[in-house]
């Protein structure tokens, strides 16, 4: 914990620009020391989520460019543009990355080590060492994969299905399946990081029902990381050992079986959706809050409904298989399980709702993102539920209405979370604003791209186009070509908050330590807080989100 | 008998009853779902504008207790959808157990074609004719990856799998042509393992099986044979191997490695994709052409001279496939 322990005397001559008055003579974490080494060998889980923030952003960019190169190709319906292999190795490369890289760590490893343990009252994670090593070994993994993309790419798709990447694919697939294996026990150390400090790092009066809605997401979300993530671990591992050595567990040539891949892939695959999910909501709900000056409506029940979503999402997993040879049985079982996994994500949306009602709004950009994501969220979920439904399934599965559906639960869940989350939080980690009207400009831009780019994909797979298609009739090119239109847009949205967050580094205005009146212990301290977090001893609130506008029920309830 | 669609459609054709009720089925969820949503998205809207920082309001609590609001939003909407639950689930428990009196098409999924065998022995590649008014059950296996079989006409996909038999069955109920699709992503020309279904009355799909339309044998599929069993790697213009090109070979004099010269006819052309070297071989070629005894089988092995047969022109004024098998699938007509 001490290897980026403050220097002060060495450092204030380095100082581009003073730390916040009420550190004093303490300097913040990122001017604590600034060699590459003391980022590089840093324990301290501030600078960590920002070695993440740096690493995902790299990968999210990649991403996209294979998403551009995606829609570049489907303008055109005889697949002109590009050989089917280049295409299928763009799609492949976008999910792998998206994903994988993404997705996965988006939320919990930039904002949740950074804000567990300020919002806990505590001065870093339970293992800071380990954080550290999560960190090497994330990086090491993502960059193994990469070198698969770098000799010739891999054409499987992110899912890997056995016996196309096990016996027929020509692509680089071993390196592909090595690296995400590799980045698997990433998440399992950030998992068992997370619950060893929500359970014994709290500070004194920092009860369970103190914590904010944010640390019982990712709570809820370690505990799926712990469980989930060895099985998918054991599964690519008998993938690889399948591709190299025949070992004849999936490929039915060896006396495999193909479909039991399936299982095992979804078994982490569905729950690693709520991996992606719930840090989101967690996110929204700080953001609706202190942006409404109200008490979050029904704290419980949305603390509740974290841990009840990653509990019900270990048993649907089999949604995604209805028409691939699973028995009708449990096709029955695993439609009625999907219809309740909705119900505690149902609950969050209606509770942010109430907390608005009534409440003191100011729509800044943290807040428009918010309500962005309620309106895209609600959709990806419905439209899940028309995917439960069996019927439904057999018309639209590995359609574009999937496509569809779950773009509007990654990227109008998981990436509107994270960026209303990075401009709420962005004067905590860097101690600058950002230019206001910029950021309303983006959230405005990609709410309007995501939707031309995507709900044209739920009309396309209605009318059966079928996905991972390089090449598809030319009566499905207009709306094909509206979706790319509006990925344009999409891109602009993207690109426009990575130019004025970085300018806002130099030029953006100090930030204070609470610019938005928020409530929550990241915001009792500096912008950007001490190496420690907290100068003195945090003060806990008796109760959480103590915002000036409370609804009747919060006094009886916690009074 | 190609399929007519407009350049926007917006609604998918629906052949099968099993088809119709699906989209009633959809179409009453999204009323439902319409009126789950549209409330929050109003309330939010109204929310924002009227309890906006600086707004006169009333922003005394409610005392609505929390409780009861949450216990009911949380239940009420479940209840209701799981009505659609239990309506899908009928449909595609119906979906899944076809009439013992179904006729039993057999279908073969390979990267990258679907072979189809009547119950009369007829076989055709890609393009299916199936009778309406009638159950038709398609027995689907695999050859190699995972394939799906996909009809949107009939709502209706299920997997082929490799070594285990899975089925799908419908009734149709009106004559028409439509698309059918592989829907599990399966390799480089997934997007090429596409044909047609056409359903059509009794009287004219037997007329169809005895007088010739099932002979199906045009240049189209034996492209399609030529494209799944790789002939394309080695013999294509743009390809790494050195092998002979194909195209105009038919009928031409072929000077062989052991000095004599034969005729490119059919009995030469079946000889050589059977067991291609030996005395067999072309002059200036090495012996490294696998071959194709036992794998392919006999109507395959047709379809594929007649291919070699047309100048390996896939339609009428298509290019012969002489580089990539790009967009090959997408003219063929027959």
């Amino acid at each position: 914990m001490s290897a980026s322990g403050t220097v002060e005397g060495e450092v204030a001559s380095r100082e581009p620009h003073a730390p916040e008055a009420t550190l004093g003579r303490h300097a913040d974490y990122l001017h604590a020391k600034s060699t590459l080494r003391s980022w590089f060998l840093t324990t301290d889980h501030k600078r960590i989520a920002i070695l993440y923030l740096a690493s995902i952003t790299a990968f999210f960019v990649i991403g996209a460019v294979a998403a551009g190169v995606v829609r570049l190709a489907l303008i055109v319906p005889n697949g002109a543009i590009m050989t089917n292999d280049t295409y299928n190795k763009a799609f492949t490369i976008h999910g792998v990355v998206m994903v994988w890289f993404f997705l996965i760590p988006s939320i919990p490893a930039t904002f949740g080590n950074f804000l567990i343990p300020l919002m806990i009252g505590a001065k870093d994670l339970a293992f800071p060492k380990l954080n550290l090593t999560s960190w090497y070994i994330f990086m090491g993994g993502a960059l193994f994969t990469m070198v698969s993309v770098v000799l010739g790419g891999v054409d499987t798709g992110w899912t890997f299905y056995a016996p196309l990447s096990t016996a027929f694919s020509n692509s680089w697939v071993l390196p592909a399946l090595i690296g995400v294996t590799i980045v698997g026990f990433s998440s399992i150390l950030t998992g068992l990081n997370f619950v060893v400090t929500i359970h014994t790092m709290r500070a004194p009066g920092m009860t369970w029902f103190k914590l904010p809605i944010f640390v019982w997401a990712h709570y809820a979300t370690s505990l799926i990381f712990l469980l989930a993530t060895p099985v998918i671990t054991t599964a690519l591992i008998l993938l690889i050992m399948e591709r190299a050595f025949h070992i004849g567990v999936f490929d039915p040539a060896y006396g495999g079986d193909p479909v039991l891949f399936q299982h095992l892939f979804w078994f982490y695959s569905h729950p690693a959706v709520y991996i992606m999910v719930l840090p989101g909501m967690g996110v929204i709900s700080e953001i609706v809050p202190a942006f409404a000056q109200k008490k979050l409506f029904g704290y419980r029940f949305v603390a509740y409904a974290s841990i009840g979503l990653a509990s019900v999402t270990f048993f649907v997993w089999g949604h995604h298989m209805f028409v691939n040879g699973q028995s009708d049985l449990a096709s029955l079982a695993f439609s009625v399980l999907s219809f309740a996994v909705a119900v505690p994500s149902a609950v969050k949306v209606y509770n942010w709702t109430a907390t608005i009602h009534k409440g003191r709004l100011r729509l800044d950009t943290p807040m428009l993102y918010a309500m962005g994501y309620i309106g895209l969220f609600v959709l990806g979920g419905l439209t899940g539920l028309y995917l439960a439904t069996l019927a439904v399934n057999q018309h639209v599965h590995a359609t574009y209405f999937v496509v569809a559906h779950f773009h509007y639960i990654m990227v109008g869940g998981t990436v509107l979370a994270f960026l209303g989350g990075l401009h709420f939080w962005w004067p905590k980690f860097t101690g600058r604003m950002y230019v206001e009207a910029w950021g309303r400009i983006s959230a405005v831009l990609i709410f309007i791209g995501f939707n031309v780019t995507f709900f044209p994909q739920f009309i396309l797979g209605y009318l059966g186009m079928p996905r991972r298609y390089a090449t598809y009739p030319p009566e499905f090119q207009l709306l094909n070509i509206l979706s790319s239109a509006g990925a344009t847009i999409l891109a602009a949205g993207y690109l426009f908050p990575m130019l004025y967050l970085v300018y806002s580094l130099w030029f953006g205005r100090k930030a204070p330590a609470n610019p938005w009146d928020a409530k929550g212990l990241e915001w009792e301290t500096a912008s950007p807080p001490p190496t420690h977090n907290f100068l003195g001893d945090p003060q806990v609130p008796k109760i959480p989100y103590d915002y000036p506008i409370q609804a009747q029920e919060a006094r009886s309830q916690h009074g | 008998m190609t399929p007519h669609h407009s350049a926007l459609e917006l609604w998918p054709a629906a052949v099968s009853a099993k088809a119709v009720e699906t989209d009633y089925l959809i179409l009453a969820f999204t009323v439902l779902t319409l009126a789950l949503t549209v409330p929050v998205f109003l309330a939010i809207t109204w929310f924002a504008l009227r309890y906006r920082d600086g707004q006169e309001a009333d922003r005394e609590p409610s005392g609505i207790r929390s409780n009861l609001v949450e216990i009911s939003w949380m239940l009420i909407p479940f209840a209701l959808t799981l009505i659609f639950f239990a309506w899908g689930a009928r449909l595609f428990v119906h979906s899944k157990n076809p009439p013992p009196d179904a006729m039993v098409i057999e279908a073969i999924g390979r990267q990258w074609m679907w072979k189809f065998q009547h119950p009369t022995g007829q076989s055709e590649i890609n393009d299916l004719h199936v009778p309406i008014n009638q159950p038709v059950k398609l027995r689907i296996i695999s050859q190699d990856v995972i394939h799906a079989l996909y009809l949107p006409a009939v709502r209706m996909q299920v997997a082929a799998i490799p070594g285990r038999y899975t089925e799908l069955w419908f009734k149709a109920d009106r004559a028409g042509t439509y698309h059918l699709y592989c829907s599990e992503y399966c390799g480089t020309d997934h997007s090429l393992m596409e044909g047609r279904i056409t359903f059509m009355e009794p009287g004219d799909y037997q007329e169809w099986l005895t007088h010739g339309g099932a002979q199906q044998s045009g240049p189209a599929a034996g492209l399609a044979v030529y494209n799944a069993y790789g002939c394309g790697t080695c013999h294509n213009a743009d390809s790494q191997i050195r092998a002979p090109r194909l195209a105009g070979l038919y009928g031409r004099e072929v000077k062989l490695a052991d000095g004599t010269t034969r005729v490119a006819d059919d009995t030469y052309l079946r000889e050589k994709i059977l067991n291609p070297n030996g005395n067999r071989l072309a002059e200036g070629y090495k012996q490294i052409m696998p071959s194709y005894a036992g794998k392919v089988p006999d109507d395959d092995l047709t379809r594929l001279i007649n291919y070699l047969k047309s100048d390996m022109r896939a339609a009428a004024g298509a290019p012969a496939a002489q580089g990539s098998t790009q967009g090959s699938a997408q003219g063929a007509t027959p």
